[in-house]
């Protein structure tokens, strides 16, 4: 049978040279960095108030309808948009921790839980009312341009997210380890009533790391959506891969998460390359399980 | 500077403070006495704004701090030392110290780590380790550390000397002779009724949730009651 009638299946190839492998690697790297603020966001949030925040998804979904909205509505460019969605998203945090999740818990970590589902499915559905379920676009001049290293072409747009989160990653990690604010939550995340001793207002702190948390959101939202798309449902698969790079970083950990992230999505990219797009998600779950079957506490993650 | 008045508080339904009066003077160690379980420790808690008050007052300063929530309560330089530590364990030594002057006392910060230092000579060796590493001692040494960084108007120490072997006890009870040297007035909350009687200025002895008894320690040491229950003495 002459070859080229039938689309040959990936695994008939013979292994793909460099000139393929580097700029997926490349790729790959520069996906995993989104997705590690993503996951960076989720582990502090988890770190502290001890809860997976399933609302993560939605809430940045709410960041990318944020970006999009100021984008073809004011003509903001998603970049600019940097000065003002991650404090609207900090601002939304603080408020929803404060004013709904840690009222509607009663210091129950069972209930913080069942809050955010029900929070993501309330903000889910008012998002399908008021935008559709249509598949929202931004149109930037440099959607398309691309950046030259290491022999492959990069997207600028995912270039621009690599060095973004690196240095959204570098400023939480300094406001974490030096002021006072980091210290605080560091202390709150582990001794609770001690923190109350020294004067740390609890309820203040625990809706300042939420709102942290959804704050990394935004600037994840205004990295994302130069190079994606956003829908109503487009948060799902990026809280699930989110939250398999808590798992496999360990629960808690900031390093972990940023390793995690970059290794998550060289696996996505390496998993596509072989295995064909549709396939490239598996290796991530494949990593799921191995993980929590061998080293349920992470990488970085302590024995619990 | 600490007057308590007809205090009431307890959990749920079960009331354990019934009534407790109590006042202590500026520059004084007074040592509140009593076995395991009378409320020693819920009194504490109701002084800093841990635990809320059913009824009665708690005044300060001559301010009325009843109500007062625990952070503004720090503000005003009542430091709870709690039973049991409550360091912040995965922190460095020196940041549970920095974290002491969260509220109060931010301005002197550089020079009260220093100040600690000098007084916790051990402490300043372990300045850059997590605090969770530390010996039994040392967490409390780091406990009451943390506390003197708020620069405290009244620090109250809950069983500081718990845990701790009979040397450590020794040496507990005379760093806290030593910060009444230094003008802090102090609360001890107590079971080691010998040695708290020994540097303590006055006495009170709670049972039930109410004060049994009161009065300077020679006094007390001569009470054939609480040579009995406390003293082991016939």
């Amino acid at each position: 049978m002459p070859s080229g009638l039938l689309p040959s299946h990936p695994l008939d190839t013979a292994m793909p040279d460099l000139a393929i492998i580097i700029p997926s690697v490349l790729n790959g790297i520069t996906t995993g960095s989104l997705y590690a603020l993503i996951a960076l966001g989720l582990t502090l949030i988890y770190g502290v108030l001890h809860i997976i925040n399933f609302a993560h998804g939605a809430l940045l979904m709410v960041g990318l309808y944020a970006v999009w909205f100021l984008n073809v509505q004011l003509g903001i460019d998603p970049y600019w948009a940097l000065l003002i969605v991650p404090p609207a998203m900090f601002a939304l945090g603080y408020a929803l921790q404060r004013g709904i999740i840690g009222k509607a818990s009663h210091g129950r970590d069972e209930n913080i839980l069942l809050v955010t589902l029900g929070l993501s499915i309330v903000i889910e559905n008012l998002a399908l009312y008021v935008f559709r379920s249509d598949t929202r676009i931004v149109d930037t001049p440099y959607s398309f341009e691309t950046v030259e290293f290491l022999g492959a072409f990069l997207p600028l747009p995912k270039v621009i997210a690599f060095f973004g989160a690196l240095v959204t990653a570098t400023v939480l990690w300094l406001l974490m380890a030096r002021t006072d604010l980091g210290r605080a939550i560091r202390a709150l995340a582990k001794e609770r009533k001690g923190a109350e001793l020294v004067g740390i207002n609890t309820e203040h702190v625990y809706a300042m790391s939420f709102g942290l948390g959804i704050a990394c959101l935004g600037v994840a939202a205004c990295l994302l959506l130069p190079s994606y798309y956003v829908t109503p449902q487009v948060g799902h698969g990026f809280v699930l891969i989110a939250f398999t790079i808590v798992v496999l970083g360990g629960m808690g950990s900031f390093v972990g998460a940023l390793i995690g992230g970059l290794i998550i999505g060289v696996v996505e990219a390496m998993g596509g390359l072989f295995l064909g797009e549709s396939l490239g998600q598996i290796g991530i779950f494949v990593i799921f399980i191995l993980v929590l079957m061998f080293r349920p506490q992470g990488l970085l993650g302590h024995k619990v | 500077m600490l007057d308590v008045r007809n205090l009431h508080a307890g959990y749920g339904a079960v009331e354990v403070l019934r009534g407790i009066d109590l006042d202590i003077a500026k520059g004084e160690i007074v040592a509140l006495l009593g076995s395991n379980g009378v409320g020693k420790t819920t009194f504490a808690g109701v002084l800093s704004g841990l635990v809320p008050a059913w009824s009665g007052t708690t005044r300060f300063n001559e301010e009325d701090i009843t109500r007062l929530g625990a952070g503004r309560i720090v503000d005003r330089g009542l430091i709870h030392v709690p039973e049991g530590r409550h360091i912040f364990p995965n922190l460095t030594v020196r940041e549970n110290l920095e974290l002491g002057a969260y509220r109060r006392g931010r301005g002197n910060r550089a020079r009260n780590i220093d100040h600690v230092a000098g007084v916790f000579p051990r402490l300043k060796e372990r300045f850059g380790q997590k605090a969770g590493t530390l010996s039994g001692g040392e967490q409390q040494m780091l406990a009451i550390g943390r506390g003197m960084m708020a620069e405290p108007d009244l620090l109250i120490l809950d069983e500081p000397s718990i845990g701790l072997s009979p040397l450590l006890v020794e040496e507990m009870f005379d760093l806290i002779g030593k910060l009444k040297a230094e003008g802090l007035t102090i609360l001890l909350v107590e079971q080691n009724v010998l040695q708290s009687l020994e540097i303590a200025d006055r006495a009170f002895v709670m049972e039930n949730g109410q004060i049994r008894l009161s009065g300077k320690p020679s006094e007390l040491m001569d009470d054939p009651d609480l040579q009995r229950a406390y003293l082991g003495l016939a």
